[in-house]
């Protein structure tokens, strides 16, 4: 049965679980926010950047969007602001910031 | 035949002993008998002593241990008379059947005291001579079958050639030189048999 | 054709005895070329080696269809199983001793992610000493592994057994591994009279394989093995010790079922000579044949012996042994571990079977004996000794030996 697992929460009796725990969905950890983690956030200083894309391919959480050989915006939804785009940027084009604010 | 035959084979690695056991297995099933044929490994290596099994039956075989009285003894080695008690446990009114170029009165002294019967027969020499090189469980198998009479004589030929036509598949030309063999030991052992039995009668 | 149907139509007809002799490890690879199962991965190990080495053959001559994966261990043996039947595959593989100890981590994940993977276990002491030949360790240490065993006295159960594997592994009730295990050299390599059923015959009785989830399957995406937080996983647990529950039945219907084709009946266990017997032993694998034939010598000499011979080791059937040992009203009972548990007081067989026989209040005398370890043959004769120290037992002449050794030079 294709139980959508957002159905299964910590009451459901061990007898309402799918079998071996399969979930039945592609891509669901979209589905978690982990962006709610961050207590360091990223801003980009759009004026320093120089588009070289370095940043994008080392960010564990696929969080540097790229389109058009441009990086866009950071996805702030699952960054968990680690802050290795920062560590890895030439240019000092990326702060990390430590209220935890969200940047937009 | 009494209902259950026990045979126990001692050879060597490499040599065919447990071959020869699932063979005489083999051609004691298509006579409509219950059969069992196993081997028993001691370190898996060519040239050390190992031993196999038959139970051949008229009712079906339960017991799934090795044989300590057996009825009939193989020894296709006869160099292992010199480190194995191959006559251990063999029962009164059985046989030992030996590979050897030797006779029955030379052998005898090898076998640590034993009294019962013994009969010789040359594998070596029947398989060099029928199938060029020294396969000796070949003849032995006829030997076998030849003293123990777990089946009859057209019975054993018949079916073994049926055996061996689809175990050489592959190489049918090997067929012929392995019927040759056993038909040499077969007769080789048939003429022992009468010999010894015309001694029992004249003494 | 789902598992419901195979159930209702093609499978009940009794199929023709073909009459044949072969191996117990010939039987296993008979079956295998019967069911035509989709992926094999294995890796040779005596004294199973055998069974992927004709698989392997029945592949290259074009008989059958099976994916053979040659693998660099069992540990990559099994979890190529587990992925290939996550996939959607009917996947076997075949292994022995070290091999089973190689996929220790990777049984427990084929278990709890519910996959029907069908292992033939050749059962072989586990070293050391290092040694090729039988004892129940390997299976015995795999016994909380959540598989389903099943052991086999001799080839036609090792055959018999094996092909009902497949439709108590893949009932949706169920949905658990299965081992079907026979003794090492004993069976394995033992030609025996086994009476064969039809090609057609094993076809219909497994039937096809039709997961309902599986990974190959475009647009119906699914996750396996996810990690699970404290919150879920023991609850996860549950339901898989659930499904070993209720694979109880379901092996009993699939044994039914298999009469129906074979004429063979089969349960969790077989009493043999039980009723109204004052000594019964109970026990698992070939060495039950042998007891068989001693029981029968004991009964011309009127001594009441019985044998009880189990089966299904997992899921284990308490209730109904401590039922089927009531149901005798024997004076002693003696448990025979080809296992050594190295707990001080015996081995598993013993340890379980007396806690089903203490819960069900069946208070019989019993001896748990260890025989059979790494091969050390068990004959007839050990049999009555057996008995006769049961007597001894019953008649308060000795009391009652704990975890005894059988053929044990002291």
């Amino acid at each position: 049965m294709r139980t959508n697992i957002r159905n299964i929460t910590t009451s459901t009796p061990y007898t309402g679980l799918t079998e071996g725990l399969q979930l039945f969905a592609a891509g669901t950890s979209r589905q978690f926010m982990t962006g709610e983690w961050r207590t360091s956030t990223p801003v980009l200083d759009e004026d320093k950047c120089r588009q070289c894309l370095l940043c994008a391919p080392v960010c564990p959480d696929s969080c540097i969007p790229v389109r058009d050989g441009k990086r866009l915006a950071f996805d702030y939804d699952h960054c968990k602001g680690c802050g290795i785009c920062a560590a890895v940027c030439p240019f000092g084009a990326i702060a990390m910031t430590e209220d935890g604010a969200q940047a937009d | 035949m009494r209902d259950t035959v026990e045979i126990r084979w001692h050879g060597r690695g490499g040599q065919g002993a447990k071959t020869a056991a699932l063979l005489l297995a083999d051609v004691a099933f298509q006579t409509g008998r219950y059969v069992q044929g196993f081997p028993e490994y001691g370190p898996e290596r060519m040239g050390a002593p190992i031993t196999a099994y038959n139970r051949i039956s008229r009712s079906a075989i339960r017991i799934h241990s090795n044989i300590y009285q057996p009825d009939y003894v193989a020894v296709v080695d006869e160099t292992l008379l010199h480190s194995v008690n191959v006559t251990d446990g063999l029962k009164p009114g059985g046989a030992v059947i030996i590979n050897t170029s030797k006779t029955t009165e030379e052998v005898r002294p090898l076998l640590k005291g034993y009294k019962g019967a013994v009969y010789t027969v040359n594998a070596r020499a029947i398989s060099e001579r029928t199938l060029g090189r020294n396969f000796p469980n070949t003849p032995m198998l006829a030997a076998v079958t030849a003293v123990t009479g777990v089946m009859d004589k057209e019975s054993f030929f018949r079916e073994i050639r049926a055996s061996f036509t689809h175990k050489f598949a592959r190489k049918p030309e090997v067929i012929e030189g392995n019927m040759k063999a056993l038909e040499a030991a077969y007769a080789a052992v048939e003429n022992e048999l009468e010999a010894q039995t015309c001694v029992r009668r004249s003494a | 054709m789902n598992h419901f149907e195979r159930d209702s139509e093609t499978a009940v007809k009794k199929s023709r005895e073909i009459r044949d002799r072969m191996s117990g490890n010939e039987a296993v690879a008979h079956a295998i070329r019967q069911i035509d199962p989709d992926v094999m991965p294995a890796f040779p190990i005596t004294p199973s080696t055998e069974i992927p080495q004709m698989v392997s053959t029945f592949i290259a001559n074009g008989e059958i269809g099976t994916e053979f994966i040659p693998v660099e261990s069992e540990h990559s043996a099994m979890s190529a199983a587990i992925g290939a039947e996550a996939a959607g595959a009917r996947t076997i593989t075949a292994t022995s001793s070290a091999g089973l100890a190689l996929m220790w981590e990777e049984l427990l994940l084929a278990a709890s992610n519910r996959l029907p993977v069908v292992l033939a276990l050749v059962n072989r002491t586990l070293s050391g000493p290092i040694n090729i030949n039988c004892d129940h360790s390997d299976g015995m240490g795999a016994r909380d592994t959540g598989w389903i065993q099943i052991y086999a006295e001799n080839n036609q159960e090792a055959y018999d057994n094996y092909i009902q594997a497949f439709p108590i592994a893949e009932d949706p009730r169920v949905h658990l591994p299965v081992m079907i295990c026979q003794d090492g050299f004993i069976t394995s390599h033992a030609v025996e009279n086994i009476s064969l059923l039809e090609d057609e015959a094993v076809k219909a009785f497994v039937g096809q394989y039709d997961p309902e989830e599986f990974l190959l399957n475009p647009g119906k995406p699914v996750s396996v093995g996810p990690y699970a937080i404290s919150d879920y996983s023991m609850e996860a647990k549950k339901a898989q010790e659930d499904a070993m529950e209720r694979a109880g039945s379901v092996i009993l219907e699939t044994a039914d079922r298999f009469c129906r084709i074979s004429g063979r009946q089969y349960g969790f266990f077989e009493e043999y000579r039980t009723e109204d017997a004052d000594y019964v032993l109970l026990l698992m694998g070939s060495a039950a044949g042998t007891a068989k034939a001693a029981v029968d010598r004991l009964r011309e000499q009127g001594v009441r012996a019985g044998v009880i011979k189990l089966r299904v080791f997992r899921p284990f059937p308490a209730a109904e042994l401590a039922e089927a040992v009531r149901r005798t009203g024997c004076k002693a009972l003696a448990i025979l571990d080809r296992c050594e548990s190295y707990n001080g007081v015996g081995g598993p067989l013993g340890s379980e079977v007396t806690q089903a026989l203490y819960r069900a209040k069946v208070y019989t005398e019993t001896v748990n004996y260890i025989y059979g370890l790494a091969g050390r043959d068990f004959t007839v004769d050990h049999v009555f000794g057996i008995v006769d120290e049961l007597q001894a037992v019953a008649e308060g002449r000795c009391k009652a030996p704990d975890h005894k050794y059988i053929g044990l030079r002291s």
